[in-house]
Parts: structure tokens; sequence; C-alpha cells
């Protein structure tokens, strides 16, 4: 039975980089509820990350995601200087000296990624959301989270793209294929939101015009959440959702902004975000 | 940093903020609330570079805000909040 809900895993080296030429090499684990990211920096560049499953099991969650970034790089754990734990599982991250708040390294990521115009981030994570405010350096100066409940996550998306029978990397652009976009699916609870699927599918309607629906009510429900604190340009989306072209197209025309285009992996924000402390803090002595 | 710890579910958005710029770690929010919301940590997990304590709220009250604060906010002749009254700093504030 094929798993609807899985995305591709991925990891990858930089073809132009030299880890023993480095003076400082560090790292950064995001042990997250849905997804791990292992990143590994050599003087405050990206040299190789990994995003894989986090699994049930936080310690070798980390342990394996940084195993598979390392892959082939000839570069071993022991040469690391520095390594910082984030994300949900921030304290199982066996290897690392210190644990930094996902807030705070998605603020530093986010400044690396997409650049020090950025100054709202929206993180859409597995199992919760996040209103974040940088400065040009990508310290945080407001933030909100709600881990509360699914909808506005990927968590919820993947209930709906495992609904659908339709693979999770497809949900986005197939919802864009509606001639008139549907009225939003009436509840914001995922449990909910599923229960009206189904309805709407009995009825006839399109799997695209479902998505849609279901989209288009997360979207609103994560623009609520971000108008709390603010939508101050640039604007930009870390986390897995920003692959989701449906999510990331509704969210613009509500706010009306673009959110800007990232040079890398969205899902590797927190993870660069804690090799960047880490790197600061190998400087700091510390 | 404006911290804001709490939710939004169904029924509503709860959000208890504090001004981390303002904040000095004196505790007299921790003193203050009958329901023991309020921690000092030594370190900001959200700013790894702050050199002073932080007032925050309790990861374990976190995601029960509402129900926590519920007997200081009655519907009616709602007296000043004991929180925001302690802070000196004006650093304390509520969204609902």
């Amino acid at each position: 039975m094929a798993e609807f809900w899985r995305w591709t895993e991925s990891r990858w080296t930089a073809p132009d980089k030299d880890w023993k030429k480095a003076k400082i090499i560090t790292a950064g684990v995001d042990v997250g509820s849905v997804s791990s990211q292992a990143v590994v920096m050599v003087d405050g560049e990206l040299y190789c990350y990994s995003n894989m499953r986090t699994g049930s099991d936080s310690p070798n969650s980390a342990t394996n995601a940084m195993n598979w970034a390392l892959e082939g790089t000839g570069l071993s754990l022991d040469k690391i200087q520095y390594t910082v734990g984030t994300g949900y599982g921030r304290v199982n991250v066996p290897f690392a000296q210190r644990a930094i708040t996902e807030i705070a390294c998605h603020g530093r990521g986010a400044n690396f990624i997409y650049g020090p115009t950025v100054r709202t981030v929206l993180d859409m994570g597995g199992q919760d959301c996040k209103a974040i405010h940088i400065d040009e350096k990508g310290k945080v100066t407001n933030f909100l989270m709600n881990d509360k409940c699914a909808a506005g996550t990927g968590r919820g998306m993947e209930v709906f793209a495992d609904l659908l029978g339709v693979s999770i990397n497809e949900v986005g652009e197939l919802s864009l294929k509606v001639e008139e976009e549907p009225p939003p699916v009436s509840s914001t609870c995922v449990v909910f939101a599923k229960s009206e699927a189904s309805g709407l599918l009995r009825e006839g309607w399109p799997k695209e015009k479902v998505i849609a629906a279901y989209t288009s009510a997360m979207a609103h429900r994560v623009v609520t959440l971000l108008e709390r604190i603010g939508v101050e340009p640039d604007f930009a989306i870390t986390g897995g959702i920003a692959k989701n072209v449906g999510v990331v197209t509704r969210l613009e025309k509500e706010l009306h902004i673009k959110a800007l285009i990232p040079k890398y992996d969205t899902q590797i924000a927190g993870a660069v975000g804690a090799a960047l402390f880490a790197r600061a803090l190998v400087e700091k002595g510390k | 940093m404006i911290a804001n710890f709490g939710y939004k579910d169904g029924s509503g958005e709860y959000f208890l903020s504090i001004d981390t710029d303002k904040c000095n770690g004196c505790r007299d929010c921790v003193t203050a609330c009958p329901a023991q919301v309020f921690e000092i940590r030594d370190e900001d997990p959200n700013d790894p570079f702050r050199e002073i304590p932080v007032a925050a709220i309790k990861d374990s009250e976190r995601k029960k805000i509402k129900y926590a604060c519920g007997p200081c906010k009655p519907v009616s002749k709602r007296p000043s909040l004991p929180c925001v009254v302690a802070c000196k700093q004006g650093a304390i504030a509520h969204s609902w």
C-alpha cells in the first residue's frame, strides 16, 4: 500500500568545499516532531546536510541524520568542534554541547538562507506553526508559536494527502488545478476537516477541489496567527510546508506580499541556525 | 524580544507576552502569580547570548494558560492582573 504522506528525504554535499581546509567546523541538528536535519558548516558556509523522517526514537534520529549528512565526505563526528541541538527533541542529541530553541535557530537560519533583508519568518513545521520577527542579523525580536493543534501544520497536510491518495509531494500543485477557488472547509480542526472532506468526495467533488478547500482553510488559519505579530517585509517561509506551492500562493494572496525564494531546502533552516550559533559559541570561547 | 507564550485553538487565542528587553529577572512576577505560571531561567533558551536571567512561562503551563489565568480574569469587574501590576518594568501583557 503506497504511503502518500511520505515526502522525499534528501542529503547534499557542497561540491566546491573541502573540510580539511576549514578553521572552524560546526554542526547543527534539528530533531523535529516529524523530520530531522543535520547541517555541517565550515567557517560559516554550508558544507553538507541531510533531511529525513524523525521516527520514534529521538537520540537515534539525531545520530542517523548526522551519519547520513556526513556520508561520503570523509569527515567524522570527532572533527566537528561544536554541535548545537535544536527542535522538539533538542535535549536528545547525545553528541551536542548545547541546546537552543528552534525559534532562535529558525531566526538565524532564515537570515542565512534568505539574506539580511528578512524581517518576518513563518515556519510551518510538522506539528507546530511559528511566526518570528528578526533583525538584520537574524536575532529574534518577537515570536509566537502555536503547537496546540495540527491545523496549519505538516501533519494536517499529511492526513489529507493520505485521505485523497495523493503523494504529499504533489498536493500543492494539485490544489492549484482548480478553475475557481472553492469555499474553504469550514472546520479549523483537522479531525473534523477530514470528515468534511470525506463528505465532499462522496458528493462528487474532484480531488483537486477538496485539497484546494483544505489548503485555503489552512492558509487562512496561519494568516490570523501571523497577523497577531504583524508581517513586515521581507517575508520568508521555512519548514516543510514552504515546499507546498498551494499553501504559499494562497498565503501570499491573503497577505498581499510575496515570499522570498529560498536558495536552499527550507527544512534545514533550524539546523543551519544551530550550526551558526555553534560557530559563534566557538568564537566566543565557550 | 517579545516572547509570546500560549496557544490558539478552536475557542480563541490566548497569549501571555514577556518583553525580555524590559525583564531583569527580578522574580516579582513569580511571587505575584497565584497560579504559579511564571519561572525564572538563568539562561534564555531563545537568546543564548543573554547575560542575565529572564522570566518565562513554565512549559507545563504554556498550553493551558487560558485555564491557569482563568481565576484572575472574571467576566465582570475584573481587577488589574497581579502579574502586570507586580512587574515594575512593564514587561508583561496579556492578549485576552
